[in-house]
């Protein structure tokens, strides 16, 4: 299944399974000795290097979506925002989006660049306690283009997560691109060993994404990963000039809340849609700072108090202090 | 052997792809319009979908999921209409379940894209759309390798106005580049949003990023196509959009920018 080394002779069992080294389409294969012995099936070493390194980081949540655009770099970025506004945690921002990293923009840092130390690369900081990490700083122009098949992406996701530098961290907050591909499969083996809180997911309230997000979902119980619940994002629109509300993105199957009823999920709320937050995202600034009194800042802000208390309510059983 | 030459793709004279960096921004729904405004004009269309993880498209030509027959052949393909103008092959057809998520790496994909691109007995057609998920990954890449064979005629990037979603089509431009396919143009969708209360405009998402993207690297910028809520309602209910979408508003934005496609597609014919 998944894996299936990308240059492995047609019809490889698979380095994992039982059949490995000894299919009959392993035969002429130079790693067939390896399969055979068993060496391969154990774990990637850098599950433990990586459960160790994270044992400085309190809590891990992701934020995935089935479907492009929905408004993840959005709101991991203001989710960090908002956490980081308590001076008294740290906060980590790792954007796994290896081919359409939008974190460096919506967080103000185009341009950066990471620098190298004696104990691994160290993320850009926007404030003191708001540190972010993505293969934008590591491009040298906004053209560049990371034309990358799975495994190379896979790579740079386990340096993220082993090489950089993050420290004392209270949350790690782990954007996605779209779809339950390489980088999901990745992100969720690599923090295996550590552990994840769970994963915010986002959609918005058409049927279109929702059809999208259902799988997400689905593919979420795959591999055992919590659900802290579900953000309906774009959720109507109210016009600037006779306030109005209009439904861009109409919820015809009943939008996330009856999606949220049918799987048994919590709906952590709705966001509206607001011209002003892609403004301050192409502007690199905190729309929650920007305009703190807008009902979507108000919406988020919160979102982000029923995430804090997921977070304090999980790790109170295995954390005493 | 002539078959295995060029393949099922033999009598089809255009291929053009839909890309970009970013999700969401309209692509499988331009993808569907575009190639209602080309049926309109008298043309036999056929859609691709390559998003294996999440294809759009048989749910927005209404199509639901019919069991996909073989001939001698290779897959048949699908018909969104009675007169058999608009084919379409989509990896929706292939689940057992449509809420079924598709965890796949890529080698997999890359595996069954070569046989979506080689295996469906297209027959005639004019033109054939590509529809693709976000990134620059191995979809795109198995498709170009893939279509090259055979004849891409080039790529047709969607983006929408903010920054945000320019930068991630930059580097889908940076893609095209690098892998020689040719830029047909750039469409800016979700351009404006007319209020159904007072007709006032807003920018959601900004305006005139594609116009911008199109002169900074040089492309051709193909048009810009507004928010339609009433389409995305009528298209979400599964109204049935061969009926519905020439008379929406977006009809117009679509043809004009169907008809500068097919001028520049079959001047490139002559040359």
């Amino acid at each position: 299944m998944a894996d299936v080394p990308s240059d492995a002779p047609e019809h490889c069992p698979g380095t994992n399974s039982d059949q490995a080294g000894q299919s009959s389409s392993c035969q002429g294969c130079p790693n067939q000795n390896i399969c055979a012995s068993g060496a391969a099936k154990a774990p990637d070493p850098a599950i433990e290097e990586i459960r160790q390194k994270m044992t400085s980081v309190k809590h891990k949540i992701l934020v995935l979506s089935g479907k492009g655009g929905v408004g993840k770099s959005t709101f991991s970025a203001h989710l960090s925002h908002a956490l980081a506004s308590d001076d008294s945690k740290e906060i980590a921002l790792l954007d796994v989006d290896i081919c359409g990293p939008s974190i460096p923009r919506i967080m103000g840092l185009e341009g950066e660049q990471v620098h190298q130390s004696g104990s691994g690369w160290s993320p850009v900081y926007v404030e003191d306690n708001l540190a972010v990490m993505s293969i934008g700083f590591l491009l040298s122009s906004p053209d560049d283009a990371v034309i990358w098949r799975g495994p190379k992406k896979n790579g740079m996701i386990k340096q993220f997560l082993r090489d950089v530098d993050w420290g004392e961290v209270d949350y790690l907050i782990v954007d996605t691109p779209p779809g339950t591909s390489d980088e999901h499969l990745s992100i969720v083996q690599y923090l295996s060993g550590a552990g994840i809180d769970g994963a915010v997911i986002i959609t918005t309230p058409q049927e279109v994404s929702l059809q999208d997000v259902r799988k997400e979902i689905r593919f979420c119980k795959k591999v055992k990963l919590p659900i802290i619940g579900v953000i309906e994002n774009m959720s109507g629109f109210v016009c600037p000039k006779c306030k109005n509300t209009s439904q861009i993105f109409p919820p015809t199957t009943g939008g996330a809340q009856r999606m949220c009823e049918e799987l048994n999920l919590p709906l952590l709320g709705r966001v509206p849609l607001d011209p002003r937050i892609g403004k301050s995202c192409d502007e690199g600034k905190s729309f929650l700072t920007e305009v703190p009194e807008s009902p979507a800042a108000v919406a988020y802000q919160s979102i982000v108090q029923k995430i804090r208390d997921y977070c304090s309510s999980h790790s109170a059983s295995d954390d005493p202090c | 052997m002539d078959r295995s030459e060029k393949g099922n793709l033999s009598a089809v004279k255009h291929v053009v792809l839909v890309l970009s960096g970013k999700g969401g921004v309209g692509k499988s729904t331009i993808t569907t319009e575009l190639a209602l405004a080309l049926t309109h004009a008298g043309k036999k269309v056929g859609i691709l979908d390559v998003d294996l993880c999440g294809p759009s498209i048989p749910r927005m030509l209404r199509v639901g999921k019919p069991e996909v027959h073989q001939c001698d052949a290779g897959w048949v393909p699908v018909y969104a209409d009675a007169q058999q103008k608009l084919a379409l092959m989509s990896i929706g057809f292939l689940l057992e379940d449509s809420d079924e998520a598709v965890v796949w790496r890529g080698p997999k994909k890359t595996a069954l894209i070569g046989q979506f691109v080689s295996d469906v007995a297209w027959g005639e057609l004019d033109v054939l759309l590509v529809d693709t998920p976000p990134g620059t990954s191995d979809e795109h890449l198995a498709v170009v390798e893939n279509l090259r064979k055979h004849k891409v005629d080039g790529a047709v990037l969607v983006t929408t106005p903010q920054a945000v979603s320019t930068g991630d089509v930059r580097r889908e431009i940076t893609f095209c580049k690098k892998t020689a396919v040719k830029i047909l143009g750039i469409v800016e969708n979700m351009s404006g949003y007319v209020c159904p209360h007072c007709s006032e405009c807003s920018n959601i998402f900004s305006k005139g990023g594609g116009e911008e993207l199109a002169k900074l690297t040089g492309s051709v910028f193909l048009g810009s196509v507004p928010l339609d809520p009433l389409l995305t309602a009528r298209l979400d209910e599964g109204r049935d959009i061969l009926q519905v979408f020439p008379e929406s508003g977006t009809y117009t934005a679509i043809s004009d920018i169907a008809n500068t496609l097919l001028s520049s597609l079959e001047h490139t014919d002559t040359d």
